[in-house]
């Protein structure tokens, strides 16, 4: 919208100018040229978008290509075929009778979950404390937090698989989850959020007689509905598409999550392309669909999360 | 607001704080402990003094995951501050149709790496669409061994981590974009600055700190790279595991059959410390160059 308009803008102020200092050689404006030069520009705006649409979709398209072609249909690309000529969902059928794909989908949804009510219940209710408690070691529970997020979890696995060992949870679900349960960015978010809220309505419901726990859950929480959604997702894709801490906990097939029994699929059946790559699918395409209802809250976390944290 | 109740902040605090210190803090130290010792990762060990990191600097297969965590940054990092820079520019005006792009183009950003991973690994293959689309135009005459030569490998790891970030890092830098004041490109333009000189005039100062942010963010993630090369080679970092990162080494040392938690301990010190750097060094670069 704002192409067309700026540019006739711009070059109708060029006469009346005081000293141009470098006259271009056609003194009047010409409108149509210049509608053609701004359409031109559009044009060449939307082609280098599709060039990166490709990029960055193309591979999505290629591997749900190669999942739906049938047995008998070539899948290697000598001349690449995108479209199927008989497609067929038996590969998906086969990606569940190979590995549980369904049973890692449900571990994984599990763990997910789980998380991210962790991350709202326990994220907020320590981004309260920090945001409107005042007490000694405030400062040093802050700090606490804030060192968390310095320490690079690759950094800690070691220990980190031994702790889970001592406490035998190793090969669980549960010791999946445990580090990611509530993440100092979460506990950010919240603080933040809460730290944004007028207190006059806190204060009226303390002269009211409500202790912490009420201003809490009755106030302060439900007036931060957005960081809470911003939170849950981002929780739950993070817990979903992990992957180094999983394999590193978890050890008998059976307990597997999604990306590592996936992993472990195209390991074990490397052979068959059309039935890893629908095994992929099956753990992305959940992905894809809550991420294009929900993706401005996705927007939001990347901007509160990356430019204020 | 005072509590009445001088435990009710740890109250709310409890949980948050466990999770800290028992999954991170102790961990941490037990790090720091553990690599002046030879424990294996059964248990057991004795204190050892530096050995650890004297083995360190005569091992070759942590020089050898050094170096390639190093390559790794020095590619993906201006990578990663440019490309995105170049979308978000490219999306940031409002035409039809632009909200389907934005998403779309972050939708790589939400597949996990493992998912990116085994749809890279049917691209690059030696009979996959990549090569077969560049035989097709007569550019090789034999199929690139993208996954099968180490150093190939390593780069088309790198090409997998900027195609999974460049959505994630477009949306940060729109964030930044929508507060460049409309004004002043307004006044280049009418001073007779053309797009480019535009962008690289006014957009790109305005968003220095951005780009220091973005190069941190992506330099750390650089340094801990791990399941993109394990994924594109099957968990083996190509053959010999030459390709081989940091964090793949320090798994492989500690965890494997007969780990040495100590040793590895030792190596994930040297990883933290080089994240560490890395902030800073940046940082500092960064309020130097705001004051000159």
């Amino acid at each position: 919208m704002s192409a067309p308009t700026t540019i006739p803008l711009a070059d109708s102020a060029h006469p009346s100018a005081p000293a141009p200092r470098e006259t271009p050689a056609p003194v009047t404006p010409k409108p149509r040229a210049l509608r053609l030069r701004a359409a031109g520009g559009t044009g060449v705006r939307y082609l280098l978008l599709l060039v990166v649409l490709v990029v960055t979709v193309g591979p999505f398209l290629w591997q749900l290509s190669t999942s739906l072609k049938g047995a008998g249909e070539s899948v290697f690309g000598y001349p690449p075929q995108l479209l199927p000529h008989d497609p067929t969902l038996d590969h998906y059928a086969s990606a569940a009778r190979t590995v549980p794909v369904l049973s890692y989908a449900f571990n994984s949804l599990l763990v997910a979950v789980g998380c991210a009510v962790t991350n709202c219940l326990f994220g907020s209710l320590a981004g309260y404390a920090l945001a409107r408690m005042r007490f000694r070691g405030r400062r040093i529970a802050f700090g606490i937090f804030l060192a968390t997020m310095i320490i690079p979890f690759e950094t800690i696995m070691v220990s980190e698989f031994l702790m889970m060992r001592s406490l035998g949870l190793n090969d669980t679900l549960v010791g999946v989850m445990l580090p990611l349960a509530v993440t100092s960015l979460s506990i950010l978010l919240f603080r933040n959020a809460f730290l944004g809220l007028p207190r006059e309505v806190e204060e009226a419901a303390v002269l009211d007689g409500a202790g912490e726990w009420q201003r809490y859950a009755r106030i302060a929480l439900p007036s931060v509905r957005g960081t809470t959604a911003v939170v849950a997702i981002f929780s739950f894709v993070f817990a979903w598409d992990d992957f180094l801490w999983p394999l590193i906990v978890l050890s008998d097939p059976a307990n597997y999550t999604l990306t590592v029994g996936i992993q472990y699929l195209s390991g074990t059946f490397t052979n068959d392309q059309r039935v890893v790559a629908a095994g992929t699918m099956i753990a992305v395409v959940p992905l894809l669909l809550l991420f294009f209802t929900l993706q401005r809250y996705f927007f939001r976390g990347v901007g509160e999360g990356a430019v204020k944290g | 607001m005072t509590g009445r109740r001088w435990y009710a902040p740890w109250l709310f605090l409890a949980p948050a704080l466990a999770v800290a210190v028992t999954f991170f803090l102790i961990p941490f130290g037990n790090t720091v402990v553990l690599s002046f010792t030879d424990a294996s990762t059964l248990g057991g060990g004795h204190f050892t003094g530096l050995d650890n990191y004297r083995r360190l600097l005569s091992d070759d297969a942590f020089w050898l995951s050094l170096r390639n965590t190093a390559l790794y940054l020095v590619v993906v990092v201006p990578l990663m501050v440019v490309l995105p820079l170049l979308v978000a520019v490219l999306v940031q005006r409002r035409i039809a149709g632009i909200g389907f792009f934005r998403a779309v183009f972050y939708s790589p950003v939400v597949a996990s790496m493992v998912v990116a991973g085994l749809i890279w690994s049917w691209l690059l293959s030696s009979d996959g669409l990549v090569n077969s689309l560049l035989r097709a135009v007569h550019l090789v005459a034999e199929p690139l061994p993208f996954l099968t030569d180490s150093r190939l490998l390593l780069f088309s790891a790198m090409a997998m981590t900027v195609w999974k970030g460049l959505g994630y890092y477009m949306v940060v830098y729109l964030a930044a974009l929508a507060n460049v004041p409309r004004s002043l490109l307004e006044a280049a333009e009418v001073d007779g600055a053309g797009p480019v000189r535009r962008f690289t005039s006014v957009t790109v100062p305005l968003l220095r700190p951005t780009m220091v942010l973005v190069a941190t963010l992506s330099a750390i993630a650089s340094a801990k790279v791990f399941a993109e090369v394990y994924t594109l080679s099957d968990g083996s970092a190509g053959p010999g595991g030459e390709a081989r990162t940091l964090v793949y080494t320090i798994r492989e040392a500690g965890l494997g059959l007969g780990g040495e938690a100590g040793y590895a301990s030792a190596m994930s010190l040297a990883l933290f410390l080089g994240t560490l750097g890395l902030s800073v060094f940046v940082t500092r670069l960064n309020s130097r160059e705001q004051q000159a």
